[in-house]
């Protein structure tokens, strides 16, 4: 039997949506968005929370040419879902994150240190962003990033542009 | 221990199945659990539960496999646990308004590892040869008839756990032929490519990454939310999912969906009283939240990967059901 998968990409998405059925019903309770509609619409690089759990977030990055550096406090993970992105690492001699910050921080130019390495990383692939490293995206073809992080200053949240809030 | 929360006058449950089909029948508090050739029946203080045999399993295979998940896991429109981390609720009506306006529901409450041992017992006695509770309906033999021989081997499978990310040295290994995990047939065209890892000697073990998709197109079983990356109580949860989510779920907390391939249609209701509140269709890069008040169950017409969110804060429970957070995660 032959079978066809269906992934989205920037170029090519559909989007399903939320229909009441209850009185009292609100659509913004699912707080329904698609990410490569919000990575359409994004500056390179911004971190637009997606899904927000407390502190703890998903963010959508418009994968666009090279990235500032950026280093946090805990893991994160990457996860490549359009594009081809390279993922370089240092482990920078300095602190780049003070002690108790969560979320990523932007890093005002590359931290002095040892390069830790580099992934070459397209559709489908999950990056590991170690605690305490410091990373840098390289867009080889532009896509979209789904980034497992915890909210932090450069988060982005826009909720009332990129949800559906009517029925 | 079981606390009965109401305890109607007639509490000896009376045997139905009288044909020896080769099933045990199990007990734990008022409950008494039998089988026949199709149904399973649950007997419980002045009445009886009915359920299709294969529904029945499959719905238990995923509270046994998930410890009872987080919060309620509905067989179906009447019958279920609800975890309360330690102990757990099993209840007949507790949660369908007409059974609660009609006082016709029960409820008792067990130790958690009491009441597992007797579902992971009806699971392994009743289970036949070529039934796979966790599979996909077209990979899996039929659950009927009279007792003939077990599975022991789907039965037993351990649900994916990892601490830190998948593939890791030392972490929940990747997915592989030679491990036992070939490519599903419905996800065949799924591309099998690998990131290129150019580590500097001794970041060997930080500088790493996975073709999640791939790993996802070997999967064995359906709607099995398995832990792949953690950044502390932040837990990404894929899964693949086939024909229908053999519970009704009704979290204690917020979850999230990102839908990576393909597309599920919710149902989404009432957590208390199963009435309908919402369809939500979600296609691939489509994001939406399961409020922390409703219950939800998806239908995926083809095989399809999901991923499911999770805050695995121990406090959110009591949070939620304090009406200290709202049931929704974000207020715009």
């Amino acid at each position: 039997m032959s079978s066809h998968t269906v992934f989205g990409s920037l170029n090519h998405y559909a989007k399903g949506g939320v229909k009441l059925i209850g009185a009292g019903e609100n659509p913004k309770h699912y707080v329904f968005s698609n990410v490569f509609e919000v990575a359409s619409h994004a500056k390179p690089y911004e971190k637009i929370a997606v899904a927000q759990n407390l502190k703890y977030v998903i963010e959508v990055l418009r994968a666009e040419g090279t990235s500032t550096w950026f280093a946090a406090d805990h893991d994160e993970s990457a996860l490549v879902m359009d594009g081809q992105i390279e993922i370089h690492l240092i482990k920078p001699e300095q602190r780049q994150v003070a002690p108790g910050i969560e979320g990523a921080v932007r890093l005002a130019g590359t931290p002095a240190g040892e390069e830790m390495g580099w992934v070459k990383a397209s559709r489908g692939h999950m990056v590991l962003l170690p605690k305490g490293s410091a990373y840098q995206f390289r867009a080889t073809t532009t896509g979209v990033i789904l980034l497992q992080t915890i909210k932090g200053v450069e988060t982005v949240e826009k909720w009332s542009s990129i949800c559906q809030t009517a029925a | 221990m079981s606390t009965a929360t109401l305890a109607p006058a007639n509490t000896t449950p009376e045997i139905v199945v009288d044909k020896d089909l080769g099933y045990k029948i199990f007990q734990i508090g008022n409950f008494t659990f039998e089988r026949d050739e199709y149904f399973a029946h649950i007997l419980y203080p002045g009445n009886r539960h009915i359920m299709q045999i294969e529904a029945f399993l499959r719905a238990l295979m995923r509270d046994v496999a998930w410890g009872f998940f987080y919060g309620t896991v509905n067989f179906d429109a009447v019958f279920g646990t609800v975890n309360h981390y330690g102990t757990v609720d099993m209840f007949v009506g507790r949660y369908n308004e007409a059974y609660r306006k009609a006082k016709n529901d029960y409820q008792e409450t067990f130790v958690s590892k009491d009441l597992r041992e007797v579902f992971v017992g009806i699971l392994d006695n009743w289970t036949n040869d070529g039934f796979d509770p966790f599979a996909a309906p077209e990979e899996s033999g039929p659950a009927y008839g009279a007792k003939h021989g077990d599975n022991k081997k789907a039965v037993d499978r351990q649900r994916v756990v990892a601490k830190r990310m998948v593939g890791l040295a030392g972490d929940t290994p990747l997915r592989s032929d030679e491990n036992g995990f070939p490519i599903n047939r419905q996800f065949a065209d799924v591309k099998q490519d690998v990131p290129e890892i150019h580590a500097k000697p001794g970041h060997e073990g930080e500088v790493h990454a996975f073709n999640l998709f791939s790993y996802l197109s070997r999967s064995d079983v359906t709607w099995n939310p398995s832990i792949c990356s953690v950044v502390k109580d932040s837990l990404l949860c894929p899964t693949t999912e086939e024909q229908t989510l053999p519970i009704v779920h009704g979290n204690d907390r917020v979850e999230w969906f990102i839908q990576i391939s393909d597309e599920i249609f919710w149902e989404i209701s009432d957590k208390t009283t199963g009435a309908p509140r919402s369809h939500v269709l979600m296609k691939a890069g489509d994001v939406a939240a399961m409020p922390a008040d409703i219950r939800h169950q998806g239908f995926s017409p083809k095989r399809s990967m999901l991923i499911v969110w999770e805050n695995n804060n121990d406090a959110l429970p009591a949070m939620h059901a304090s009406g200290e957070l709202p049931p929704y995660p974000v207020e715009f």
